[in-house]
């Protein structure tokens, strides 16, 4: 009897920091009181067979403070660069003697809706283009000005500009049309295991999202919240500065930002969170 | 002058006389420590802010000493009874002698 009660108190303290430790939470993200955000949704159809029913923002998987960051504009560090791209925004630069709102007047208005539906087909180009690719398109061919460098922060900042006018909209990327060939790259570099450790991103984010990586939880690895405000850089990181980075500790060659294998995982991971709110800028750890 | 400073503050628009109100200030500076080295093994220069000071109505509510060790875009966060209806006159100073200002006013009634 008394070993019984031995076993089960030890038992108990085995199992418990196992249970509190990694899983995500069940809190409810409003942002300044009054954007409700979904921050867990039906896995979309074409995740079927990945075990994952409900797709969710990392923002559950942070503890309370970090999650309370994001809840309000003012403690949002993020919302910094977007004043600081909001006057880049009405600056004239380059050549054509234009700035961003030369064209597209308020971003508040002409960018609503822009980040949920990015990366997206280019009928001229003829190519997946990202949000980032759009800014320096328009910078180097409709402005004159010098491109910002791929997962810069003036970039990020841009970013993050365009992303706030979307928040609480619905990711939404499309997959299918011609956008197909780039979004089935994505899903095999997705899936492919790389670096020195040998892991895909599946094997985190998939296989293991909930669980702790050394000391940190491992989330579903969404991109519904980027640009990602990190407190462990105090700067806004970029999707692909943030692929370079888990790639990179994979013990791998990354590809470089910008590049088309990085643009075609972007595009899959971006898939992955459709139905999830656009968060940007988002802040975690 | 750093780049990119600005200062954000956030307090009520209104209160009760003797309310107790939580005041929010966040200022964007590089709070550069001076204890690291750039790519060439030089040092960085520090600079960061190294006073923040808060009035109201002309009296002192707080008076704040910086240190290197303090992040990126210093946030203070602090509560204040306000007597009256007035003004919150907030300052930053910048190593490189730089004063940053913003005042807030508030009703009280």
């Amino acid at each position: 009897m008394k070993r019984t009660a031995m076993t089960a108190l030890v038992a108990a303290l085995i199992a418990a920091p196992v249970l509190v430790a990694a899983g995500p939470d069940d809190d409810t993200l409003v942002v300044n009181g009054e954007i409700e955000m979904t921050t867990k949704a039906p896995a979309p159809a074409h995740m079927e067979g990945t075990g994952i029913d409900t797709i969710m923002s990392g923002w559950h998987f942070r503890e309370d403070e970090t999650q309370a960051l994001q809840m309000d504009d003012f403690d949002n560090t993020g919302m910094i660069f977007v004043e600081q791209a909001q006057e880049v925004w009405n600056t004239v630069e380059g050549t054509e003697g234009k700035s961003c709102a030369s064209c597209h007047d308020e971003a508040s208005e002409s960018m609503k809706g822009v980040r949920a539906v990015y990366p997206k087909w280019d009928e001229d180009k003829e190519e997946v283009k990202t949000l980032a690719m759009q800014i320096n398109a328009c910078r180097t061919e409709n402005m004159g000005a010098e491109a910002y460098k791929y997962d810069s922060v003036p970039m990020a900042s841009m970013e993050a500009l365009i992303a706030a006018q979307s928040r609480g909209m619905p990711m939404n990327v499309a997959i299918d049309g011609p956008v197909r060939e780039t979004w089935e790259k994505g899903k095999e570099i997705y899936y492919t295991r790389y670096g020195q450790l040998e892991l895909a991103c599946a094997n985190c984010h998939e296989d293991n999202w909930g669980n702790m990586i050394r000391a940190d939880h491992l989330s579903q690895g969404q991109t519904n919240g980027f640009p990602v405000y990190r407190l462990k850089n105090t700067k806004l990181n970029t999707v692909h500065g943030r692929f370079k980075g888990c790639i990179r500790d994979t013990r791998a060659e990354t590809f470089a930002p910008g590049s088309p294998e990085l643009v075609a995982l972007e595009l899959y991971v971006a898939s992955r969170g459709n139905g999830l709110s656009v968060e940007g800028p988002s802040v975690r750890n | 002058m750093a780049d990119n400073v600005r200062p954000r503050v956030k307090v009520p628009k209104k209160a009760a006389a003797g309310e107790v109100i939580s005041i929010k200030t966040l200022i964007s500076h590089p709070m550069e420590s001076g204890q690291r080295k750039d790519g060439d093994g030089n040092t960085i220069p520090r600079s960061i802010i190294n006073r923040m000071v808060v009035d109201f109505n002309g009296e002192n509510v707080i008076d704040v000493t910086l240190e290197p060790a303090i992040s990126t875009n210093p946030y203070f966060e602090f509560d204040a009874t306000v007597p009256e209806s007035g003004e919150f006159k907030f300052t930053w100073h910048d190593d490189d002698g730089s004063v940053y200002e913003d005042t807030q006013a508030i009703e009280v009634g």
